[in-house]
C-alpha cells in the first residue's frame, strides 16, 4: 500500500506519540487479567446507580459497551444519564461500536461527560457533529475488532468499569445473550472486556435465579467475572436488536456482482473441501453464499466453518451439512440467535478468539477466503470503510482489516459505483484496510486482481473469466462519471484509524 | 434483447453490465406521453455519448399512427440507431411508412441507405395473419417479435402462464421467421421474480423455433442465456456432424453417416445454428 506516513503527524493532541503503519508499535506491558478469586459478594444485585458509586466510578475513568444490541440498545444511554447525574467527568468510553441509537451521547461530549470514545465504527448525528462542530479533546479512535481485543489485552486500553448488557442473567451475574425478550446471540465483544475490566456490571432485562442449574451449557459469560447485576425494565428494542440482513437481496446489481464474485472464487479453486470461510451481513455477501451453495452441492463440497457474524443465511448452510462448524463473534437474526442456542456446532467465540492479532491461533488466521465491502477502493487496493467520497464518517472498521489480514484470500465486492460516484479511484479518502492484505476487487464492471496474486489471476484467466487491471477499471468508470471534486478538509484531525497492531493506518479530519 | 426504459438515466450505464445481446431502450408504452420528447432526447444523448461495445442496440419508437412516430425516427437515426423495433405492426403498409422514412432520413444525413434494420412488433392478430406480406415487404426486416400482451387484449383472452392462447401466433412467427432467415424474438415474461415459469416459458418457445427472447428484467438475461444455451451433448453431436462433413465434403454431393445416422444438408444447418449459439455464450 501506498502509506500516509509524512502525512500522519508523528504526535496527535489528545491521542499522543503516533507509530505510523508499518513502524514498529513500542511494546507494552501486558494487562492484568482479572482472576476469578477476585470475585466480590455474592450477592451483587444492586441499582445500576449503587453499583457505578460501588465499583467507584471516578473522573478520567474508561467504560466500556458492546453492541451486540446494535440499534436496539438502551443500556448504553441508561448507563450515560445515570453517569451524568451522579456528575462524573471526563470519561472514556469504549464501544465495540456505535450505532444512531447513540446518538444521544452527543451532549455527553458536549458538557464533557465523555471526552475520549473508542470503537470500530461511528454513523449519523454523532459522526456528522464531530466532524463539523464539535472541539473535541481528543480525536475518535477506530479500532478493529481484533485491534480492540489486543488493546485490552496488551494494557493500551485499560477498561475500569464494564457496562455488560445481557438479555439473560442470573444472580450471580452468569450471563448468555440467547435467553430473553432481547436476545441477541453471541456475546463475543464484552468476554474480551470482563477478563480485563477492574469492575463488571452485567445489566439485564430478563433476571433468574442461577443459569448453572437453568441454562449451564449456554453461560457465556461466567459471574466470577461480574461484580454486580442490574435488573432493568429493557435492555433494548427486540425488534432492532434481533435485525440482520437475512434475505438475498433482489437488488439485480447486487446479484450480477455475487455471481461473478461466486464464479471467480470457484475458478481460483478455493471453494474445496474443508475450505472455512467468512462474509459479512450486506446483500450481496449473502447472495454469494447463495450461488456458493448450488455448486457445493453439486460437488458434495463441505467447509470446515464459517465464521464472524453469523446470519440466518449461513445458519442454513450449515443446517444443510454444508459446514461442519459456526464460529460466531456477532449474531444476526432470531434464526441464527436459535441456531446459536440450540446446534452444538455453532460456537460462541470471543472478539480474542476471532482476530486479536495477538493470537496466533485466532480464527482469523485459519480463513480461505473472506469478503468485504468497501466505500471505496484506489489503485493500489486500499480500501476505505468509514468515510464516503465525500469524507463523511458513515461506517465502520468492524473486522474486516482483521480477515483481510488473516485470510487466504480476501475479496472486495462493490458496485463501481454509488449514485453516480465511482468507488474505484486514484487514492481512497481514508485507508482502513491496506492494499497488501486485499486480493481481488468484484464488481459489475469487471473483476480486478491484486498484481501480488498472479497465480489467481491465472486460474481466472483459465476458467474463462475475464480479469482487468484496477487502472482500466476506474477509467472505465471515470467515463461514466467523470472525476468527482475531492472534498475539502480542515486542517483539524477529528479521529484517527488505528491498524489491528495499534498503528496509525490514517486519520481523518473535520469537515 | 433487455427491454430499457429510455428515461432512465440511469439504465443507459448499467444495462451493459448485465451482458444483454440487445438492449432496446423504450419510447413507446414504458413512456408517459408527457415523457416523450425529454426520453427521446436523453436517448439521443446517450446513443452518441456511451460506447455499448459489442452489444446491439434497439429502439422501440412509438408506432406508426403515433404523433411521436416522425421524430423519433428522425432523432434516433442521425444519433447512430441502426436497428428500429416498429411496434403494433400490423400490414405491409405500416413497413413501408417506416421505410419511406428511413429513407429520407438516411438520404438527408448522408448513412448508408438500408442501414437502418427493422424488427417487427406482431402484437394483434391482423398482424399475425399478415406478418409474411409484413416481413417481405422490405430488405431492412431483419426480425420478427411477438408481443402477448397487446395481442391476447385484442384476441379478447386472459394470457395464461401455459399460454395455450398464444400458440397459434407464436407458431406462425417461428414458421415465417425460418422462412425468411429472420430472428424470430419471444414476447417478455412479466413476472420476473417467477424464475421457474420464465425458463419453462422459454423452452416452449424454444421448442416453437423462437431464438431470442425480449427481457423485462436484467435478471432474466443470464437465465435465457444459459435455458437458449445448447446443451452439452447438442453440442457434442453439432461438432462430430461438422468434423465429418469437413471430412467427407458432403456439400459437394458426398454422403456420410454419423452414429448410424445419415447427415444430410438440413441436419448440417442445425448443427451449424447450434455451433453458432455455443460461440455466443
Amino acid at each position: 500500500m501506498t502509506n500516509r506516513q509524512g502525512s500522519i503527524p508523528k504526535y496527535i493532541e489528545g491521542y499522543g506519540k503516533v507509530a505510523c503503519y508499518g513502524e514498529a508499535v513500542p511494546k507494552r506491558t501486558m494487562a492484568h487479567k482479572r482472576s476469578v478469586t477476585e470475585k466480590q459478594s455474592k450477592d451483587k444485585i444492586s441499582t445500576l446507580k449503587e453499583a457505578i458509586c460501588q465499583s467507584n466510578l471516578q473522573d478520567g475513568m474508561t467504560v466500556s459497551f458492546h453492541h451486540h444490541l446494535r440499534n436496539g440498545d438502551y443500556v448504553m444511554k441508561r448507563v450515560l444519564d445515570t453517569i451524568h447525574e451522579l456528575g462524573i467527568k471526563d470519561l472514556t468510553v469504549s464501544a465495540s461500536s456505535i450505532s444512531k441509537i447513540h446518538d444521544s451521547l452527543l451532549e455527553y461530549l458536549q458538557d464533557g461527560t465523555i471526552t475520549r470514545i473508542y470503537t470500530a465504527g461511528l454513523r449519523s448525528q454523532l459522526a456528522h457533529e464531530v466532524q463539523h462542530h464539535f472541539n473535541l479533546k481528543a480525536p475518535i479512535v477506530f479500532m478493529t475488532h481484533g485491534g480492540r481485543a489486543r488493546a485490552i489485552e496488551d494494557g493500551s486500553l485499560n477498561i475500569d468499569i464494564a457496562f455488560v448488557a445481557a438479555s439473560c442473567s442470573d444472580y450471580h451475574g452468569n450471563m448468555c445473550g440467547t435467553r430473553g425478550p432481547s436476545a441477541f446471540g453471541s456475546m463475543g465483544y464484552p468476554m474480551v472486556d470482563v477478563a480485563y475490566a477492574k469492575r463488571s456490571i452485567a445489566i439485564t432485562d430478563n433476571l433468574i435465579e442461577d443459569m448453572t442449574e437453568a441454562y449451564p451449557d449456554e453461560i457465556s459469560i461466567s459471574g466470577d467475572y461480574v461484580d454486580y447485576v442490574v435488573e432493568v425494565e429493557r435492555i433494548g428494542d427486540p425488534e432492532q436488536i434481533a435485525t440482520g440482513s437475512t434475505r438475498i437481496t433482489s437488488n439485480p446489481m447486487d446479484l450480477l456482482i455475487a455471481r461473478k464474485t461466486a464464479h471467480a472464487l470457484i475458478a481460483s479453486g478455493a471453494i474445496r473441501q474443508g475450505f472455512s470461510f467468512q462474509a459479512g451481513s450486506g446483500g450481496i455477501s449473502l447472495a454469494v453464499c447463495k450461488f456458493l451453495e448450488n455448486h457445493m452441492k453439486q460437488n458434495q463440497i463441505v467447509g470446515a466453518f464459517a465464521s464472524g457474524g453469523v446470519t440466518g443465511n449461513l445458519v442454513e448452510l450449515f443446517e444443510k451439512g454444508l459446514f461442519e462448524k459456526l464460529y460466531d463473534v456477532q449474531t444476526f437474526g432470531q434464526d441464527a440467535i436459535d441456531s446459536l442456542r440450540d446446534h452444538a456446532g455453532h460456537i460462541e467465540m470471543s472478539a480474542d478468539t476471532y482476530a486479536n492479532p495477538n493470537n496466533p491461533k485466532c480464527v482469523v488466521n485459519q480463513l480461505d477466503v473472506m469478503i468485504l465491502s468497501a466505500t471505496e477502493i484506489d489503485v493500489d487496493f486500499n480500501i476505505n470503510s468509514i468515510t464516503g467520497s465525500n469524507g463523511v464518517i458513515m461506517g465502520a472498521l468492524g473486522g474486516a482489516p482483521d480477515t483481510a489480514a488473516g485470510a487466504k484470500m480476501a475479496v472486495v465486492v462493490a458496485p463501481s459505483m454509488r449514485t453516480r460516484i465511482p468507488i474505484v479511484v486514484d487514492k481512497v479518502t481514508t485507508i482502513c484496510t491496506p492494499g497488501t492484505d486485499i486480493d481481488m476487487l468484484v464488481t459489475e464492471r469487471g473483476i480486478c486482481v491484486n498484481p501480488k496474486r498472479e497465480d489467481i489471476k491465472r486460474s481466472l484467466i483459465d476458467a474463462g473469466i475475464e480479469v482487468i487491471s484496477i487502472h482500466e477499471l476506474k477509467d472505465n468508470i471515470q467515463k461514466l462519471t467523470g472525476v468527482p471534486d475531492k472534498p475539502t478538509l480542515g486542517d483539524k484531525i477529528v479521529a484517527v484509524v488505528e491498524y489491528r497492531d495499534g498503528s496509525v493506518i490514517d486519520v481523518i479530519y473535520n469537515l | 434483447m433487455l427491454f430499457c426504459p429510455a428515461n432512465n438515466p440511469k439504465l443507459y450505464y448499467t444495462a451493459p453490465s448485465y451482458k444483454p445481446d440487445c438492449i432496446i431502450f423504450d419510447l413507446e408504452d414504458a413512456i408517459e406521453v408527457n415523457e416523450k420528447d425529454a426520453a427521446r432526447d436523453l436517448l439521443v444523448e446517450g446513443i452518441k455519448t456511451l460506447d455499448f461495445k459489442d452489444i446491439e442496440i434497439f429502439v422501440r419508437i412509438n408506432g406508426v399512427t403515433s404523433p411521436f412516430f416522425k421524430a423519433d425516427v428522425e432523432a434516433i437515426v442521425p444519433a447512430g440507431v441502426r436497428n428500429i423495433r416498429l411496434p403494433m405492426c400490423q400490414s405491409a403498409e405500416d413497413v413501408q411508412t417506416l421505410c419511406r422514412l428511413l429513407d429520407a432520413v438516411e438520404e438527408e444525413h448522408h448513412i448508408e441507405l438500408g442501414s437502418t434494420k427493422i424488427q417487427v412488433g406482431i402484437e394483434t392478430p391482423k398482424g399475425v395473419l399478415g406478418v409474411r406480406e409484413i416481413v417481405s415487404t422490405c430488405e431492412r426486416v431483419i426480425a420478427i417479435s411477438f408481443g402477448a400482451e397487446d395481442y391476447t387484449a385484442s384476441l379478447g383472452v386472459e394470457r395464461t402462464i401455459k399460454g395455450d392462447e398464444l400458440l397459434f401466433a407464436r407458431s406462425m412467427i417461428a414458421n415465417v421467421a425460418s422462412m425468411y432467415d429472420l430472428v424470430a424474438t419471444d414476447t417478455v415474461w412479466s413476472d420476473f421474480r417467477d424464475e421457474e415459469g420464465f425458463v419453462e416459458e422459454i423452452r416452449r418457445v424454444k421448442g416453437l423455433g423462437f431464438n431470442s427472447k425480449s427481457c423485462i428484467h436484467p435478471s432474466q438475461v443470464e437465465l435465457l442465456h444459459k435455458t437458449f444455451a445448447p446443451s452439452k451433448e447438442d453440442v457434442e453431436k453439432a461438432q462430430k456432424i461438422l468434423e465429418a462433413v469437413e471430412q467427407a465434403q458432403v456439400e459437394k454431393g458426398g454422403v456420410i453417416a454419423v452414429n448410424g445416422k445419415m447427415v444430410d444438408v438440413p441436419v448440417i444447418t442445425k448443427a451449424r445454428k447450434i455451433m453458432a449459439l455455443r460461440q455466443k455464450e
